[in-house]
């Protein structure tokens, strides 16, 4: 940990002093750490793609990371963005040009090195509509996105290849969160030639410069990595070969956990053995408990009446008894008072949010006309534990004259009405809850909050929209100047103090995270309930029984 | 006996034709956008329209079930969704698994079903038959969830006899197929149970016991083969049931076959899997409905084809 931070405090100290310039800071490599072995990791899905244009589910995402590298990266087990397959980078002083030095001599797995003009190959892939990318919409701030988006242009203009290592980006406005848009999978960097050769299929053949390459894909049972041994960097990873194994069910997986055959448990360890497991000091020993970039809350469409009310929706805020509902799940999750979850950069720790207060909310409803309280709807997704959480908070809702009825539907289905204006006047978001792309701030607005979301077929259920919120996050995300990221943090604390007050949501939760591990396994904590890498960094793990 | 097969092989036609639209209309009234669930949560509104155009999901829907038939009839299923991968390749790639698992459950299904109704029947009236036949009732009943989680405690995870889940050797096979098997045989042992008592009431049987010839001869050589026929020919039908199993026990068991594949698509509304596997599934219901008629006759000559 301790290691971590220092190469932090090295890569900001060289940001001031060459300006706006950074360099990576090379971290070293665990002296406990061995290198071998073979670790087993369960899911109960089929991997959906590991094509980083395409895919975006949590189980793939960290697969991903593995196979592909982009410009940049986060610090294993933290949120620091620091440059990856970018030696350096250098921002403008208007904040529109970025240009980044790439790294020389890095491979891709079929042993052709990487240069400026496959980073460029990547972005106008994933950009281009027949890529039919769901992260396309990230790169909305380079110049040239809404021509190759609206199918008028092949490439993006704004990238430049100034030659095999340099690649210059101009951008259509200052953008705070480029750089984190430059180290989510959308932008790693894939060979053309290999794009070409598989078409549709290059998900299932996916050829990167990570630091494990593809070695086996057996539909519904396995899929296998390799190590890397052209890995550019050295040392990495300690891991000889990864199998994750397909379709096993989060009970039986943690059977197989307990009897020693598997080492980490994909999906989360079953609630109904929640509690057993955590009784058990020998199992508790190998969970590893960590926040992580989620908030559960409840919507209230701003446009449907009686929430067209902020009375009304301020009440919603006073009835929930969150505690309650955290104890519901066996705690796996600490109660929120606004959008932006605790490990996220802006969270405000001086906000206390609304109270748990039955009477106050009452008056609330009284003030707004609605003294003996009114009928509504609550949707909900059909999964446990959310079903159970909407029947609490019906009860909660119940208490001060709301009457709600439940909706409990398929994910896809309580999606859709959340994105009708006349479709949901309620929704508890979990199971389709907000985990953070990147872990910035205004990563929680835009869709979800505001003006842009509140489309039909958006994100923004709340149907919430702010003209001068969205002029105030514009401001915001101007700022690039690393040295100002705490002048923007409270930009963005100001903003969700904002929101809380007009109440669009009530946030319910932040959900911990809970990675059982086998006894094998080594490595700090951190890399277990890494941030970005779910369920675990894959590439900094290591066993402790090789020889 | 020509006539009475392309008669059959018609309607058998005409039952999956219906099938695929009724499925397809289902799924089209789904009040789930696929669309949305591709773009992603960051797409713009133009992205999405460029997607359902490339799809062909702006079409009237009358327009989008004919490009299904005639992509069907070349053998194409389309692409999933979320996997963006052929579903023919998906379904071809998990198809021996369940056809493992089915053979496996049928031969515990007779295995176990047929011994148990024989020996009721043989025993009729007595506390075996009572034991066996509440037995049988157990066996239809328990849910397959439950029951394959039970057989995977004790024989797996308990006694160790055979592996935790998974696909690969024989031993992976034998706690799916029971699972499977035990349903099927609850069955088997009632319809043996009555056609063995309906033979052993038979004439014949009343001469070979006149005759003098050994209750073991009269009932393995004389009954047994008479009264076992109609019962086989049920496998065919089985296959309905069985098609409904495998989503379940191929869950439990981590049984890489395309009952898991549909339990996943349709959790991820994945329409073109769900569409896939709902034909090819009827397609199987279907030719054993056909084969176990086709097959009646030539077992018991009582039956005709008309």
């Amino acid at each position: 940990m301790k290691k971590l931070l220092t190469s932090t405090v090295a890569v900001s100290a060289l940001a001031l002093m060459l300006g706006m310039t950074s360099v990576r800071a090379e971290d070293a490599v665990d002296p406990n750490a061995k290198q071998g072995g073979a670790i087993t990791i369960t899911y109960k899905d089929d991997v959906a793609t590991l094509d980083p244009a395409i895919g975006y589910d949590w189980q793939n995402w960290s697969m991903i990371k593995s196979l592909f590298d982009g410009l940049m990266d986060y610090e294993p087990g933290t949120t620091n963005l620091r440059p990856d397959l970018a030696e350096s980078y250098e921002i403008a002083p208007d904040g529109k040009t970025v240009t980044f030095k790439l790294r020389q001599g890095v491979k891709f797995h079929n042993g052709r090195e990487m240069t400026a003009d496959d980073v460029k190959y990547s972005l106008d892939r994933v950009t281009n509509p027949k890529t039919q990318s769901p992260g396309a919409g990230f790169f909305g701030s380079i110049k040239g996105h809404d021509d190759v988006a609206a199918g008028k242009a092949e490439s993006l203009s704004g990238v430049t290849v100034v030659d095999p290592y340099t690649i210059k980006f101009e951008l259509t406005r200052p953008d705070a969160t480029f750089l984190h848009v430059m180290a989510i999978n959308f932008s790693h960097v894939v060979p053309k030639e290999e794009v070409e050769k598989y078409g549709a299929d290059f998900g299932k053949h996916p050829v990167g410069t990570g630091a494990f390459k593809f070695a086996e894909w057996t539909l519904g049972q396995r899929v296998v990595f390799e190590r890397n041994p052209d890995y550019w960097h050295k040392g990495l990873p300690y891991l000889d070969k990864i199998s994750f194994e397909i379709g096993q069910e989060p009970i039986v997986a943690l059977l197989r956990l307990q009897k020693g055959e598997i080492d980490v448990l994909g999906d989360v360890i079953p609630p109904a053995k929640f509690q057993e497991v955590m009784a058990d000091p020998e199992q508790k020993a190998r969970v590893v408990e960590g926040g992580q970039l989620h908030t559960g809350y409840i919507t209230m469409n701003t446009t449907m009446a009686p929430f067209d009310n902020v009375k009304v929706r301020q009440a919603v805020n006073m009835a929930i008894n969150k505690d309650r509902i955290v104890q519901l799940i066996n705690n796996r999750a600490v109660p929120a008072n606004q959008p932006l979850p605790p490990s996220m950069p802006g969270y405000d720790k001086e906000f206390k949010g609304y109270p748990y207060d039955v009477a106050k909310a009452k008056a609330l409803l009284a003030e707004a006309g609605h003294p003996d309280g009114f009928d509504t709807q609550l949707f909900a997704m059909n999964t446990d534990p959310n079903p159970r959480i909407a029947q609490a908070i019906q009860q909660d809702l119940a208490a001060v004259g709301i009457k709600a009825s439940i909706q409990s539907l398929a994910q896809a289905n309580v999606i859709a009405a959340g994105g009708d204006k006349a479709g949901a006047p309620m929704i508890w978001s979990g199971g389709m809850a907000w985990i953070a792309d990147f872990p910035d701030p205004s990563n929680f607005y835009g869709p979800i909050l505001g003006c842009a979301g509140a489309v039909p077929g958006g994100w923004n259920w709340s149907w919430y929209c702010n003209k001068d919120l969205d002029a105030k996050a514009a401001e915001a995300d101007s700022i690039v100047d690393p040295a100002k990221s705490g002048e923007r943090a409270k930009m963005w604390s100001a903003i969700y103090r904002k929101i809380m007050e007009d109440a669009p949501w009530a946030p319910v939760f932040n959900e911990q995270r809970f990675t059982m591990k086998s006894a094998r396994m080594g490595g700090a904590d951190n890399l277990y309930v890494d941030p970005v890498h779910i369920p675990i960094n894959y590439d900094n793990v290591y066993v402790t029984d090789v020889q | 006996m020509i006539a009475y097969l392309g008669r059959r092989v018609i309607q058998s036609v005409l039952i999956l034709l219906g099938v695929s639209l009724i499925t397809f209309a289902l799924l089209y009234l789904l009040p789930a956008d696929p669309v949305r669930q591709i773009a992603g949560r960051s797409a713009t509104p133009e992205t999405v329209e460029s997607i359902r155009r490339q799809l062909g999901l702006d079409q009237p829907f009358f327009i989008q079930y004919w490009h299904y038939l005639t992509s069907l009839l070349s053998g194409d299923l389309g692409r999933s969704y979320i996997q963006r991968s052929e579903v023919t390749e998906l379904i071809v790639s998990r198809l021996p698994a369940s056809l493992l698992l089915m053979v496996g459950a049928i031969l515990c299904e007779l295995a176990i079903g047929l011994t148990m109704g024989l020996l009721a029947a043989v025993r009729r009236g007595t506390a075996t038959d009572q034991t066996l036949m509440v037995a049988s009732f157990v066996g239809v009943s328990a849910p397959q969830f439950v029951v394959g989680l039970l057989l995977l405690y004790v024989f797996a995870v308990r006694l160790g006899w055979f592996p935790i889940g998974g696909y690969g050797t024989w031993r992976h096979l034998v706690l799916p197929s029971l699972t499977m098997g035990i349903l099927g045989a609850g069955w088997y042992a009632r319809m043996m149970r009555s056609s063995m008592i309906d033979v052993l009431c038979q004439d014949y049987m009343r001469t070979a016991r006149a005759k003098g010839l050994a209750r073991g001869a009269i009932i393995f050589r004389h009954a047994l083969p008479n009264a076992i026929l109609p019962v086989i020919a049920m496998i065919g039908i089985d296959i309905g049931i069985f098609m409904g199993g495998i989503v379940v026990v191929e869950s439990v068991f981590g049984w890489p076959g395309i009952g898991q594949l549909a339990w996943q698509a349709i959790q991820r509304v994945d329409i073109p899997i769900i569409m896939g596997v709902t034909l090819v599934s009827a397609f199987a219901i279907v030719l054993g409905n056909l084969l176990a008629d086709t097959v009646a006759p030539f077992i018991d000559p009582r039956i005709k084809l008309r």
